[in-house]
C-alpha cells in the first residue's frame, strides 16, 4: 500500500518536473515569448489602470453637462476647450500655476545645492547621516500638518510677525497671498531636490577636482565648469519631483492661498467634486499633462532619469 | 512589441469609452414611492449635513432609540452636497440638508424622492410658508421636508467696529482692505444683488436670484472691485471663524453659527441685519431616490421635527426652526430665545428674507432674459481669479 503510494507520487513528480523542464526549454528557445510572459502582469496593469483611465479622461474633455440636472450630454464637442482658450481668468490661472511653479522649483535648486554639496563633499560620514535624516524627517509627518503650521506661522498674531515685532519691524500680512503659498511649496518640496543633488554630487569623482586644479582652475571656475554640469541631471531630476508636484497641488491653494490664488488643480477639483461637470475638468486637466509632456520630453535629454 | 503596446492601448481606450456610456440616460424627477408605515430600521443611516447640523446632542439619544448608526458627511457648499448626493450613482448617501439653492436640483436630476408628510406627526406644526415651499415642492409633491432657516448675516469685529455697521456697504469698502471674508460660494452674488437693488435701484433688480445678463455683468463688477480687499473667502465655516479669531478678518459675510461659535471662545464680535435686509436660507432634508435605509430616514426626519430636537438645532447653530411648537422648549433651554429668532413671529420675518434658490434662465414671469446656475458659477471663478 505504502509502497504503491510511493511509485504513484515518485510518477506523479517525475512527470511534473519533466513538464517544468519542457516549458522552461520552450521558453528559453523563444526568449521574446518569455520576456512577454514577464511583462504581462505589469503592462496589463499599467494599460488598465493608466492608459485607460487617461483615455476616459480625454473622451469625456469632449462631452458637456447639462446644468440644472447635472447629466452628462453626450454630443461631440470643443466647447470645454474654447471655454478655457477664451476665458482669461482660465488662463490667468494656467500660467499662474505654471509661474509658481517655476519659482518653487528655482528656489529649491538654490536651497538645495549648497546643502546637497556640503553633505556630499565636506561633511564627515556622521554629519552625513545626521543631515540625511534631517532632510527626511519632515517626510514623517503628515503633509497637511506641515502645511497648518505654515499658517499659524503667517497668521497676522503668529510667529512670524511675533519674531519681527520682537526686533522691532513692523509686522507682515504675509498669510493668504502667492508669497505664501511659495514659502509653503519651497518648503514641503525641498527634500525631493536636495536628495537627486546630493546623488549626483557624490558620483563626481575626486579625482575631476584634482584634475581641474592641476589644470590651474580656481574655486569657482571648478564650480562652474565641473561640479555644475557634472550635477545637472541629478538637478534635473530633482526638478522633475519639484516642478510636478507644485503642478499638481490642489491642498495648498486652500489651506495658504487667498484670493486669486487658484490653482489648475482646484479648477478640476471644484469641478468634479463640487459643480460636478466632469467634462470641463477633464479638459482642463489636460493643461497639465501637455505642460509634463513637455518637461519631460525636455529633461530626457539631459540624461535626468539616470539619476531618479 | 510596438505593435502589442498599441493594441493593449486600443482595446484599454474601448473599455473606457464602453463603461462611460453605460451610465445612465437623461434625468428626471423621482416618481412618488410612499412605503405604508415606517417599518423596523435597517440599522445605519448615512447623511450629508452642514456642519452643526447632525451633533451628538441630539443624534446619539436617535441612535440608542431606533438602533439607526448615523454616519455623517459635512459638506461646506450647495454645490457640494449636489455632488455628494450623486457620487456613486446616488445610493452613497440616505440624507441630505439641502439649501435652497441646491433642492431645484436635486429634484430636477431625478436624485431625490418624494416624501410622505403623512408620516411626519409634526408637520402640521409648521410655518405656513414652510409646508409646501416652492423651492422643495412640486405641483403638491414633497420632495423635502423643511427643516431649519435664517438670514446670512453681516458679521463684524466689536473692537473694530465699536457701533454696529448698518450696511453691506461694509464688505465693499477700501477702508476694510485686507480684512474682510466672505463665503466661496457663487450664490454669493445674490447678496452682491441684494445690495445693489438698493444701492442702485436704475439696474431694476427687483429679485437676487433672477438677474439678466446686463445686470448679472453689473454685480460682477461690484464684487471685482471687492476682490482686493478680502483677506480669505472661506469654504468652510471653520476657516471663517479661525480668521475672525486671530485678526485676520474683521468684518464679513457670516452665519449665525460662526458668530455663536466665536463668542462661546470668548472673541469680541457681533452681528447684525443691515439695513438692505438680507438674503438667507431655508433647508430641507431629502431623500435620496436609491436610498437603502428609507425606514431609518423615517424615523429620523420625524424626530428632527420634533419640538425638542428642532429647539436644540435652532440654539446650537442660530437659527429658527420649522416647528412653532418649538417656542416653549427653546425658551426653556435658553429664556428669550424664542422671540430673539423671531419664531413667536414667524409667519410675517420669514416674508423678509430673500431665501436661497437655484438661479434659472427662465424667470418666474416666463421670460427667458435670466442666468442660469452654470453662468453664476463662471462668474464666480472669474471673480476670486
Amino acid at each position: 500500500m505504502i509502497s504503491r503510494f510511493q511509485t504513484a507520487y515518485g510518477t506523479a513528480a517525475d512527470a511534473l518536473s519533466r513538464g517544468v523542464r519542457r516549458v522552461s526549454a520552450a521558453l528559453w528557445r523563444r526568449p521574446a515569448v518569455s520576456a512577454g510572459l514577464l511583462l504581462l502582469p505589469p503592462l496589463g496593469w499599467f494599460v488598465l489602470i493608466y492608459l485607460a483611465a487617461l483615455a476616459a479622461l480625454f473622451i469625456s474633455a469632449f462631452w458637456t453637462v447639462d446644468s440644472m440636472t447635472g447629466d452628462i450630454v453626450r454630443d461631440w464637442t470643443l466647447q470645454n476647450f474654447r471655454t478655457i482658450f477664451e476665458s482669461p481668468t482660465n488662463i490667468a490661472i494656467a500660467l499662474r500655476t505654471l509661474g509658481i511653479a517655476t519659482a518653487v522649483t528655482i528656489t529649491d535648486i538654490v536651497l538645495a545645492f549648497p546643502f546637497a554639496y556640503f553633505m556630499a563633499r565636506l561633511a564627515s560620514p556622521r554629519q552625513r547621516i545626521i543631515l540625511s535624516t534631517l532632510v527626511l524627517v519632515p517626510l514623517w509627518s503628515s503633509y497637511l500638518a506641515r502645511v497648518y503650521a505654515w499658517r499659524l506661522i503667517f497668521a497676522g498674531d503668529g510667529l512670524l510677525n511675533w519674531c519681527l515685532r520682537l526686533v522691532g519691524f513692523d509686522g507682515v500680512e504675509i498669510g493668504y497671498t502667492n508669497w505664501a503659498m511659495w514659502i509653503v511649496f519651497s518648503y514641503i518640496w525641498l527634500p525631493f531636490m536636495i536628495m537627486p543633488v546630493y546623488a549626483a554630487l557624490e558620483r563626481i569623482p575626486f579625482s575631476l577636482f584634482e584634475a581641474s586644479q592641476d589644470l590651474g582652475a580656481r574655486a569657482w571656475r571648478t564650480l562652474f565648469r565641473v561640479v555644475i554640469p557634472m550635477s545637472m541631471p541629478g538637478v534635473v531630476a530633482g526638478s522633475i519631483f519639484t516642478f510636478s508636484l507644485t503642478l499638481g497641488d490642489y491642498i495648498t491653494p486652500v489651506l495658504v492661498g487667498g484670493p486669486g490664488s487658484t490653482f489648475i488643480g482646484n479648477v478640476v477639483y471644484n469641478n468634479v467634486g463640487i459643480t460636478n461637470n466632469v467634462p470641463f475638468a477633464a479638459a482642463y486637466a489636460t493643461i497639465p499633462l501637455v505642460i509634463m509632456a513637455l518637461y519631460l520630453s525636455a529633461a530626457r535629454r539631459t540624461g535626468a532619469f539616470e539619476h531618479l | 512589441m510596438l505593435n502589442r503596446v498599441t493594441r493593449y492601448v486600443a482595446t484599454g481606450a474601448a473599455l473606457a469609452t464602453a463603461i462611460a456610456f453605460s451610465v445612465s440616460a437623461f434625468a428626471e424627477p423621482a416618481a412618488p414611492n410612499y412605503p405604508q408605515t415606517i417599518g423596523k430600521g435597517e440599522g445605519a443611516l448615512n447623511i450629508v449635513a452642514w456642519e452643526g447640523y447632525a451633533e451628538d446632542a441630539w443624534i446619539k439619544p436617535f441612535e440608542k432609540d431606533t438602533g439607526c448608526v448615523v454616519n455623517r458627511k459635512y459638506a461646506g457648499s450647495s454645490d457640494e452636497m449636489v455632488a455628494l448626493m450623486r457620487q456613486g450613482g446616488g445610493a452613497e448617501y440616505d440624507l441630505v440638508s439641502a439649501s435652497g439653492d441646491a433642492s431645484l436640483r436635486l429634484i430636477y436630476g431625478g436624485d431625490v424622492q418624494p416624501i410622505d408628510v403623512k408620516l411626519i406627526p409634526d408637520f402640521d406644526n409648521f410655518v405656513a410658508d414652510l409646508k409646501a415651499p416652492p423651492h422643495n415642492t412640486i405641483k403638491g409633491v414633497h420632495y423635502g421636508l423643511s427643516y431649519e432657516w435664517g438670514p446670512n448675516v453681516l458679521l463684524y469685529n466689536t473692537d473694530k467696529f465699536p457701533k454696529a455697521p448698518t450696511s453691506w456697504a461694509a464688505i465693499y469698502d477700501a477702508k476694510n482692505k485686507g480684512k474682510i471674508s466672505v463665503p466661496d460660494n457663487p450664490i454669493q452674488i445674490a447678496d452682491a444683488a441684494l445690495y445693489l437693488s438698493k444701492k442702485d435701484p436704475s439696474l431694476g433688480i427687483t429679485d437676487p436670484y433672477e438677474l439678466t445678463p446686463k445686470q448679472l455683468d453689473a454685480v460682477t463688477a461690484l464684487l471685482k472691485t471687492q476682490r482686493p480687499l478680502i483677506k480669505k473667502y472661506w469654504a468652510l465655516a471653520s476657516d471663517e471663524i479661525e480668521l475672525f479669531k486671530n485678526g485676520d478678518a474683521t468684518v464679513g459675510a457670516a452665519w449665525p453659527y460662526q458668530t455663536i461659535t466665536l463668542k462661546a471662545a470668548g472673541a469680541k464680535v457681533a452681528d447684525t441685519i443691515p439695513a438692505e435686509g438680507a438674503t438667507g436660507w431655508a433647508d430641507s432634508w431629502m431623500l435620496s431616490a436609491k436610498s437603502k435605509h428609507v425606514n431609518c430616514a423615517y424615523k429620523f426626519m420625524a424626530y428632527v421635527s420634533t419640538p425638542d430636537v428642532q429647539a436644540q438645532q435652532a440654539l446650537f447653530f442660530g437659527e429658527t426652526p420649522a416647528n412653532l411648537k418649538a417656542c416653549t422648549a427653546m425658551d426653556k433651554a435658553d429664556k428669550g430665545s424664542c422671540a430673539k429668532y423671531h419664531l413667536n413671529e414667524a409667519e410675517t420675518y420669514i416674508k423678509q428674507i430673500k431665501f436661497w434658490k437655484t438661479p434659472q434662465a427662465t424667470c418666474s414671469n416666463g421670460s427667458k432674459d435670466c442666468t442660469d446656475y452654470g453662468a453664476w458659477q463662471t462668474k464666480w471663478q472669474e471673480i476670486k481669479g
